[in-house]
């Protein structure tokens, strides 16, 4: 697992944002071989998305060959709901972009049999051949997407009870009434999630801490779900100062030391996407060693 | 209702007028009418077939005019034996101009001309043939004061002793709820304010008052009757006094108050007056042009109703006279002149020309907005709200497919 820690929400976003550009590109995706993104809602994302959608309107990245899947949706809310997933993801991505229509997808909260829709998603997902990248944000209990603590850390795509605590936190989205808020919604498991073969997520804000400090210096846990992240063979935590709050100083320097090798010692030009060195160094300013 | 199988278009790289802001959005259409974009994604999993670059521009509804005489030389109270060729003429020609929806209005009348004139104005969809849309006429006098006639011919004149039956005698009743979208009338002549309610129930035409000298008791109890709208404020009324304020202080009422025509040509009313106006009352504004035949002609002869009008630096008085007879504005002109006397925004001056006089008619669900499922009559205007390309019903109207012919005028 690599952590990338910046100053701020903002520059992480452009991080996040440069990264899955590069990404996309480096897969130079077709209509035979698209590039698969699984993505999340939430305010986390909102920043990628904004960068994402820049990069495109000046022409430097196409969305054409790219096919995504939502991470989840409420359940029994009207899809032109501006509080639905299908609205946010219009508004803050898809209406901004060229993605075909047939590229999207996002699970259907009001399907007749909810069950079925969950089965039909992981299936489609399956006749892509998976998930390329996974990117995530988290909740302050450190759940992904709705898998909430307690979810199993192999569970698939379902209907899940939403708990009382996402239900209130969530009323600030509907006129502050709690009964307006959904009770159910539809979700990728954590399993689901961990099979796309990178995953990304998105921690930021002082509310975050105790939940990242759980998910990457405690053990594997399912009241942690985002923890499972740790047996995950390509795994990016990309947050900021204010989420580090609750590590410790040691967890920060260790990764911190990371990128300052990569930059000071070996050199950006001579490192692949991952943080791999790309091929035979070629260094622009001879390290001095100390 | 759109069909699936109608193109979509996208208006993008616009900032559009929609909830009372320029938004940075793009705007969809689709079989004449405004089309909600995700539903166009999620249900018909499609994307535009047609994208249209506004440059950064302003995408707006069309302008509404409601009080507009003639233009290209046709007069709607005049030009009786040509009145399908003056509507065809003007309303293509308005719809170049970017207004897409208008009131044709006539002057004080003898009845037989609106037994003639106005089966013609009825409403009638706008379209790249039609031109702009009729909304129906506004039909001004004749049952409006003397003493503030303006240039409406005094022979014609009338009261309503005998209340409906004398708007009847004048208009036909059944030809006003046919064809008219609202009367101007002064509540002060004889009958006409305890007709109001009346005329209101018994034909749905719309009731302004104006050409009045009627004091703030008369305009209060008219306005309480249902009449609301007040034409051409400040034109043809008794002029502001403190203790009684007349018909220009209905906008200084804590109840209800009245939408309101003003002419922004600025020679009408003064910038002062305007901007006074506006801060009075921002919700009810509508600007008019109460343009009349000349309208986009040079100066010369021209008529209003039976009147002869002199129009010399391109401001048109009863010959003769300095009294005004109608402007020669365009609904833009008044649009960009009103943000220069006012310092108002643009969303403010681009719905005083959209959406209040589309709220005023009742017609809001439908026209003066860009909101889903409205019709698509869009403008593209530029920074400086100067209008660059038309669409009415979804379709880009252009002098190639939009053909005026100016009416042939004698040689005077």
């Amino acid at each position: 697992m690599r952590l990338v820690i910046r100053d701020n929400a903002a520059t992480v976003a452009d991080y996040v944002a440069e990264y899955i550009k590069e990404r996309i590109l480096q897969f130079e995706p077709s209509a035979e071989r698209p590039f698969v993104i699984g993505l999340p809602t939430g305010s986390s994302p909102i920043g990628v998305y904004k960068r994402l959608v820049a990069y495109h309107r000046d022409g430097i990245l196409s969305f054409k060959h790219v096919v995504t899947f939502n991470m989840d949706e409420y359940v029994g809310l009207p899809r032109d709901h501006p509080e639905s997933y299908h609205s946010f993801m219009w508004e803050h991505l898809f209406k901004h972009v060229d993605i075909p229509p047939e590229s999207v997808n996002i699970l259907d909260g009001n399907a007749a049999d909810l069950q079925a829709e969950c089965e039909r998603y992981e299936a489609k997902i399956a006749s892509y051949g998976g998930i390329e990248l996974f990117l995530g944000g988290i909740g302050p209990d450190g759940h992904i997407a709705f898998n909430e603590p307690g979810s199993s850390l192999q569970s698939r795509t379902r209907v899940k009870t939403l708990a009382y605590e996402t239900i209130i936190a969530n009323a600030r989205f509907f006129g502050g009434d709690v009964s307006k808020v959904p009770k159910l919604a539809l979700t990728v498991g954590v399993g689901t999630v961990m099979d796309a073969r990178e995953v990304v997520v998105i921690i930021t804000g002082a509310s975050k801490a105790i939940a990242l400090a759980k998910c990457i210096e405690e053990g594997v846990n399912h009241m942690w779900t985002v923890s499972a992240i740790q047996t995950h063979p390509r795994s990016l935590i990309a947050c900021d100062d204010d989420a580090t709050l609750e590590l410790h100083v040691k967890t920060v320097r260790y990764f911190k030391s990371i990128e300052q090798v990569q930059d000071e010692m070996i050199g950006r030009e001579n490192l692949g996407l991952y943080g791999q060195v790309a091929g035979p160094l070629r260094y622009t300013v001879i390290p001095s060693g100390n | 209702m759109p069909s699936i199988s109608d193109p979509v278009t996208q208006f993008y790289n616009c900032r559009v007028l929609r909830g009372h802001a320029l938004v940075e959005d793009s705007l969809y259409m689709q079989g004449g009418k405004i089309v909600d974009p995700a539903r166009v994604f999620w249900d018909e999993r499609r994307r535009p077939d047609v994208r249209i670059d506004c440059k950064g521009g302003i995408v707006s509804p069309g302008f509404i005019d409601v009080q507009i005489n003639g233009a290209y030389g046709y007069d709607f109270s005049n030009d009786t034996a040509e009145i399908e060729d003056a509507v065809r003429n003007v309303s293509r020609g308005l719809l170049l101009q970017g207004c897409t929806a208008y009131c044709p209005t006539t002057v004080s009348s003898r009845p037989d001309v609106y037994r003639t004139v106005l089966p013609h104005l009825g409403p009638r969809a706008g379209s790249v043939e039609n031109g702009a849309a009729v909304l129906g006429a506004h039909v001004e006098g004749p049952f409006i004061s003397p003493h503030k006639k303006g240039a409406h011919e005094l022979a014609t004149l009338r009261t309503a002793a005998r209340g409906l039956a004398d708007f009847d005698a004048c208009y036909g009743l059944e030809n006003l709820r046919r064809h008219a979208a609202y009367v101007t009338v002064a509540p002060e002549v004889e009958g006409v304010l305890d007709a109001i309610p009346e005329l209101i129930a018994a034909t749905g035409v719309g009731v302004a008052l104006g050409h009045t000298n009627a004091t703030t008791d008369v305009v209060t109890r008219a306005h309480a009757g249902g009449a609301g709208m007040v034409t051409h404020l400040f034109n043809a009324m008794h002029a502001f006094h403190q203790r009684d304020p007349g018909l220009v202080g209905l906008l200084g009422s804590a109840g209800p108050r009245p939408f309101y025509g003003i002419i922004c040509d600025g020679v009408h009313v003064h910038p002062h007056s305007v901007r006074i106006a506006y801060y009075a009352h921002p919700e009810g504004a509508c600007l008019v042009t109460d343009a009349m035949s000349a309208q986009s002609l040079p100066n010369g002869r021209y008529k209003i109703g039976e009147m002869d009008v002199d129009v010399h630096g391109g401001h048109a008085y009863i010959q003769g006279t300095d009294t005004f007879a109608g402007s020669t504005a365009t609904l833009a002109e008044c649009v960009r002149n009103f943000i220069k006397f006012t310092g108002a925004s643009q969303v403010e001056a681009l719905e005083n020309a959209t959406l209040h006089p589309a709220q005023m008619l009742g017609i809001a669900d439908r026209k003066g907005t860009l909101e889903h499922g409205a019709d698509a009559d869009v403008l593209i205007l530029d920074a400086g709200l100067h209008v660059q390309r038309v669409f009415i019903g979804g379709v880009e109207a252009t002098p190639d497919n939009v053909h005026v012919s100016e009416k042939k005028l004698p040689v005077s």
